[in-house]
């Protein structure tokens, strides 16, 4: 047998790239969801800025995140690669295809769901992300009496001109922080029907792209056990596909309509 | 029991693997239910034939579901409506009177057209050649009950060995992905105690080739499991991968590059 | 008188003792040595690796756009070897007994008993090279009796033992193809060889693609091309069978040996109409558990073809299980050709069932009471979903209806020990020849002869001919003989394609499958033969003035292709029923009418018959010459079959 092609160059290595990498937006999926659920608690946004100021800051976790964007990036890349690859591998297609016979709507449409996401992802990390770090936010300060617990929230329309970045201190038993407030902007940001509309597209594009996405992720992997397969094919579907899409979604419709 | 059709057929025809190639309707009258598929089309073809126009040109040979040389597309579907048989297997009941029928070749880069509805597949014998194979000579075996091989496992690799290599699976695939042909031969042999000496050698030679030859990738749609007439799992396509990223990763000494 | 060149010495040690006997080629002289094999079932694609392995340079022909596709492939039931693993008793003898007895004596003793002694051979090959042959709980192989065998010595892979096998030959195939060893050209058709100083040389083929037709070189010309059955246009062949490459070699000067002996094999799905193309053939191990039966009373019978009663309605006692009355002690397990003239003498009598009356029963209401459906259907339930498919039709809740037909072609290419026919340098392996059966094969030997061919006899047989070729050279590929029957064959096709008749291919060729089935089938009668070959003349007349064939060379021609087959078939039928004419005896497979016991069993006359015809072409429209080839009984004694 002859020498053999690099890894990465094959079939099998392309897919293995889609696979880890949406394994890890997996993960982190998860970690997101956790910190935005603060956006439930009625603190005025405490809790929320101040996850907001640690995720942004915190060394590791920086680095985490730009790993992150790398595997968005990679994973779309490599979808598109692949499925031009695909694409040529039948030049010319049926006149008749009846794909429902003999798969699932969204396994054959996972690029399609894909882009979805794409889009949704960019204009999140525009609404949120790059406001946060380059654009006009909202300012608040909280002041929190550590003894009772008692809290004086401030706001402002905009962040005042002698704001060099977050602070956290505290002053006779007065803890104070002053914070962008991301908060108000997520509040904002979701007056607008369209955006809501938007994520909620985008939270359902999700639910199909994981149904399959992750349970594939491990079929291509190589991980395919009759004892496991339930257990992977479940967490997919309810965890990956239901809950998290929901909990994702309900968040601007939480603002749009109940505050 | 036995009934009547009246057919409306839009067949594909091609000339050769260079010609544009079209659809063409074609009226298949008074067809009995029990004919198969294939006896439809021989029908279709006599009246052709002595009407002096050219046979509809289909690859076909044992008629009975095993030796995986015919094909077709029929309604959009690899080997036509029913599930786990070929189309030589189908027969004219499972259609109903005036139905439109449109039959296509496989559809795939690496499956070229040779006329009408037959394609070129010496694609599938090319991976073969790559590494379907126990190095081994004829004579010099040893007896053949000397290595145990438990049933199950035996059975296992039956079921990957009953492939009959008809393509239904690149077909159906909408990447006209070979995944599934290569990893049942692959699994076979993984699976099997006189497979192991090349295991990997083999899985990578295989994908290698198959990936030479222009098919598309897997995206587990699980088509080709579901359209496949002998009911290969998706199980092996996994076992595939595994076996080549063993060889990627973990198996040094067995890797050539 | 033909010689069949059996060494001398006993049985047992005749092929030893030859092997040592015959000459080799010096290991680094193989590779200077070009062989041509046609066809790439289980002998061809098992001689093409073998000799590949041992260093010569081989190409492979086929028609079919893989060689794994071969009808080597369709084969169901398992492959005997006389391993003995079941402690049974079995041994190399007591195989080559029963198949010898089988055969009904008219197989050669040498080469029957080398088939018994390689079987154990092939399988440990198999197992070798990955065939997932069925197993026991403790990993051991499993066996089952198969086709009225009293030992357990059949291997198997489920239903589908010929593709695993064939898949196996297949890939050791593919290994030389990848060392470049073997050069395989597939949809390539052999339509001649071609001899200079009348030793076998080389072939023309035709491109079924491109229609070129070219001339390939070879130092030997392997035939593996299987059998006629397709003469009977309905068979469980698959539909490209055909006869062409082994016609060809015999209009070249190759015998056609005992063309007659056909098998019929009784557990087919019966016809439905004229529309029908093949017939499909459910494995023999359905007689283990399935009874046969008709009803008593032709009234009965009629009333089931009416539809106004249904089998369950028949009571027990209104049912003949026929096969059980008559051969107590075999019951449904009597061998094929036994099988399949009682069921025929049930149709005859107006006892069949069916719409078409052309059918019996085989019922497994019995079996379903006793094993329960469950293990039925672990055991035959591929089968039973085969026959739902085709029949619409649930055999657990009605009896299935089975009825013979055409599945196997005992004779062939006439060969001599070595396997090489009448043209020097021309040989012949599995279905195509005619040696090992006799005149009637048992089940499971047919996967096992072609695989002895190709794997262990050829290897050794080519080479003692080879080294005796005396000199290295290639075959020179610019002697005229090559040009000249290339010519011969460009000729021949364009005089097919200028067949501008009325006729399509097939309407002949159901006309030759009418007459064959009708006068030379399951039972056969010198008045019948003799009208059978005037209307085969006929029809080939009919053939050559009004078929139509459509087309141009230079392409993928159906017609074309099955023209070529059915002018030789039209040939090949006129031989066949002139050989069964010739053998005014019964035997296996070939019964005549005139000659029977009391009870209706195959009478041999072994004084006058216990011989090989072996025909010789003459020319167009010459009758053929019979040579004899006595068949000489040291080792078995001639009995009357009986199943009784």
């Amino acid at each position: 047998m002859s020498k053999s092609k690099p890894v990465l160059t094959s079939s099998l290595g392309k897919k293995l790239i889609m696979s880890l990498t949406g394994l890890f937006l997996c993960t982190f999926l998860i970690v997101h969801l956790i910190g935005n659920l603060q956006l439930f608690k009625d603190d005025g946004g405490y809790a929320f800025n101040n996850y907001a100021y640690f995720m942004t800051h915190f060394t590791p976790i920086k680095v985490v995140s730009y790993l992150l964007y790398a595997s968005i990036i990679i994973h779309a890349v490599y979808a598109l690669i692949l499925t031009l690859k695909n694409k040529s591998a039948r030049p010319i297609g049926y006149n008749q295809y009846d794909g429902k016979a003999n798969s699932a709507w969204n396994s054959r449409n996972m690029g399609i769901l894909g882009t979805v996401l794409l889009v949704f992802i960019v204009t999140h990390m525009q609404n949120f992300w790059y406001q946060y770090k380059f654009g006009t936010t909202p300012y608040v300060e909280y002041h929190t009496e550590l003894a009772t617990g008692n809290r004086e929230t401030i706001f402002a329309e905009n962040v005042p001109a002698d704001y060099t970045g977050y602070v956290t201190y505290v002053n006779d038993g007065i803890e104070t922080v002053k914070s962008k407030d991301l908060y108000k902007q997520v509040e904002v940001t979701f007056q607008n029907p369209l955006l809501v509309g938007l994520y909620v597209l985008g939270m359902a594009a999700l639910s199909f792209h994981l149904i399959h996405g992750f349970q594939s992720a491990f079929q291509t992997i190589g991980f395919n056990h009759r004892r496991y397969n339930g257990i992977i094919r479940g967490l997919g579907v309810w965890i990956f596909g239901i809950i998290i899409p929901i909990l994702f979604a309900s968040m601007p419709l939480y603002f749009y309509f109940v505050k | 029991m036995s009934g009547h059709l009246n057919l409306t057929l839009k067949i594909w025809r091609q000339k050769n693997t260079n010609d544009k190639g079209q659809f063409v309707t074609v009226q298949a009258k008074d067809i009995a239910d029990d004919m198969s598929f294939l006896e439809m089309l021989d029908v279709v073809n006599e009246d052709l034939t002595r009407k002096g126009e050219d046979p509809i040109y289909f690859d076909h040979d044992c008629r009975e579901g095993i030796c995986g040389m015919c094909s077709l597309v029929i309604n959009g579907r690899p080997h036509g409506p029913k599930y786990g048989i070929t189309t030589c297997q189908l027969h004219m009941r499972s259609f109903h009177d005036g139905q439109t029928i449109v039959i296509e070749p496989w559809r795939a880069a690496a499956f070229p057209v040779l006329k009408d509805l037959a394609v070129d597949r010496t694609s599938f014998d090319r991976i073969q050649q790559a590494g379907g194979y126990v190095n081994i000579n004829t004579g010099g075996a040893q007896d053949a009950n000397n290595i145990l091989i438990p049933k199950r496992v035996a059975d296992e690799a039956f079921e990957s060995a009953t492939c009959i290599g008809c393509g239904a699976c690149v077909a159906a695939c909408k990447n006209a992905s070979a995944m599934l042909f290569v990893s049942a031969k692959i699994s076979q042999f993984a699976l099997l105690p006189q497979g192991q000496t090349e295991r990997y050698e083999r899985a990578q030679a295989m994908v290698d080739q198959m990936d030479a030859e222009g098919f598309g990738n897997c995206t587990n749609t699980g088509a080709c499991e579901a359209e496949c007439p002998k009911g290969i799992k998706l199980t092996n396509i996994a076992r595939m991968n595994r076996e080549y990223f063993t060889a990627k990763f973990f198996r040094q000494e067995d890797v050539h590059a | 008188m033909l010689d069949s060149k059996v060494p001398a010495g006993p049985l047992a040690e005749k092929w030893s003792k030859h092997k040592f006997d015959m000459k080799l080629v010096n290991p680094a002289n193989k590779r200077k040595f070009t062989i041509i094999v046609v066809g790439t079932g289980l002998a061809g694609a098992s001689a093409a690796a073998s000799l590949a392995e041992l260093g010569y340079n081989v190409k492979t022909f086929c028609y079919q756009d893989s060689p794994r596709r071969a009808h080597s492939i369709a084969a169901q039931g398992g492959i005997n070897a006389a391993k003995d693993y079941q402690n049974d008793g079995d041994s190399v003898f007591r195989l080559f007994y029963d198949t010898i007895k089988g055969g009904d004596y008219r197989a050669r003793e040498a080469n029957v008993y080398r088939l018994a002694q390689v079987s154990v051979n092939i399988i440990d090959q198999c197992v070798a090279q990955g065939v997932p042959f069925a197993r026991e709980y403790g990993g051991l192989l499993d066996n089952r009796s198969f086709g009225g065998a009293q030992v357990s010595r059949t291997f198997y892979a489920r239903g589908q033992t010929g593709q695993q096998l064939l898949l196996g030959a297949y890939s050791a195939l593919n290994r030389q193809i990848q060392k470049g060893k073997v050069e395989s050209y597939t949809r390539h058709e052999m339509l001649d060889i071609v001899k200079i100083n009348g030793e076998a040389k080389g072939i023309i083929t035709r491109d079924m693609v491109t229609g070129k037709i070219e001339s390939h070189a070879g130092h030997a010309v392997l035939l593996c091309t299987g059998g006629y059955g397709n003469v009977f246009f309905l068979s469980t062949n698959a539909m490209g069978c055909n006869v062409t490459a082994a016609w060809r070699a015999h209009k070249r000067g190759a015998f056609f040996a005992n063309p007659c002996y056909t098998q019929i094999h009784p557990t087919c799905i019966p016809v439905t109409g004229d529309h029908q193309s093949k017939l499909t053939l459910m494995s023999e191990s359905l007689r283990n558990d399935g009874r046969v039966w008709v009803p008593k009373t032709i009234e009965l019978s009629e009333k089931l073809r009416k539809g106004e009663i249904k089998p369950k309605d028949i009571k027990e006692d209104d049912r003949d299980y026929f096969l059980e009355r008559k051969y107590p002690s075999f019951g449904n397990l009597v061998p094929r050709d036994v099988a399949s003239r009682n069921a025929k003498e049930m149709v005859d009598e107006g006892r069949g069932v069916g719409k078409s009356g052309v059918a019996v029963f085989l019922d497994f209401a019995d079996a379903i009471n006793r094993l329960g459906k469950d293990t039925v259907e672990a055991k035959y339930g591929n089968l039973f979903d085969m026959y739902y498919q085709i029949t619409d039709e649930n055999p657990y809740e009605q009896p299935m209806r089975i009825y013979p037909a055409v599945h196997y072609t005992m004779g062939g290419v006439w060969v001599d020990y070595n396997l090489m026919t009448t043209v020097p340098g021309l040989y012949c392996l599995g279905e195509a020849n005619f040696s090992d059966h006799g005149a009637n094969r048992l089940g499971a030997s047919a996967l096992m002869q072609g695989l002895s061919d190709g794997y262990f006899v050829i290897p050794y047989t080519v080479g003692d001919y080879l080294a005796k070729i005396g000199n290295f050279n290639p075959v020179d590929h610019n002697n005229p003989a090559f040009e000249q029957t290339r010519k011969e064959v460009e000729d021949y096709v364009n005089k097919l394609l200028s067949l501008k008749g009325s006729k399509t291919v097939d309407d002949i060729h159901k006309k030759l499958g009418h007459i064959m089935w009708e006068y030379c089938g399951m039972a056969r009668t010198a008045e019948g033969l003799t009208k059978a070959k005037g209307l085969i003349q006929e029809l080939r007349k009919e053939f050559w003035s009004d078929v139509c064939v459509l087309g141009k060379n230079e392409e993928l021609n159906m017609s074309l292709e099955k023209a070529g087959r059915v002018a030789d078939f039209l040939e090949l039928g006129e031989l066949m029923v002139v050989d069964a004419l010739e053998r005014n005896e019964s035997c296996g497979g070939h019964f005549r009418l005139e000659s029977q016991t009391e009870d209706g069993e195959a009478k041999r006359d072994d004084e006058n018959y216990a011989y090989v015809a072996a025909w010789e072409y003459k020319g167009e429209n010459q009758p053929e010459v019979l040579h004899k080839e006595e068949l000489v009984f040291e080792n078995v004694k001639l009995t009357q079959r009986s199943y009784k």
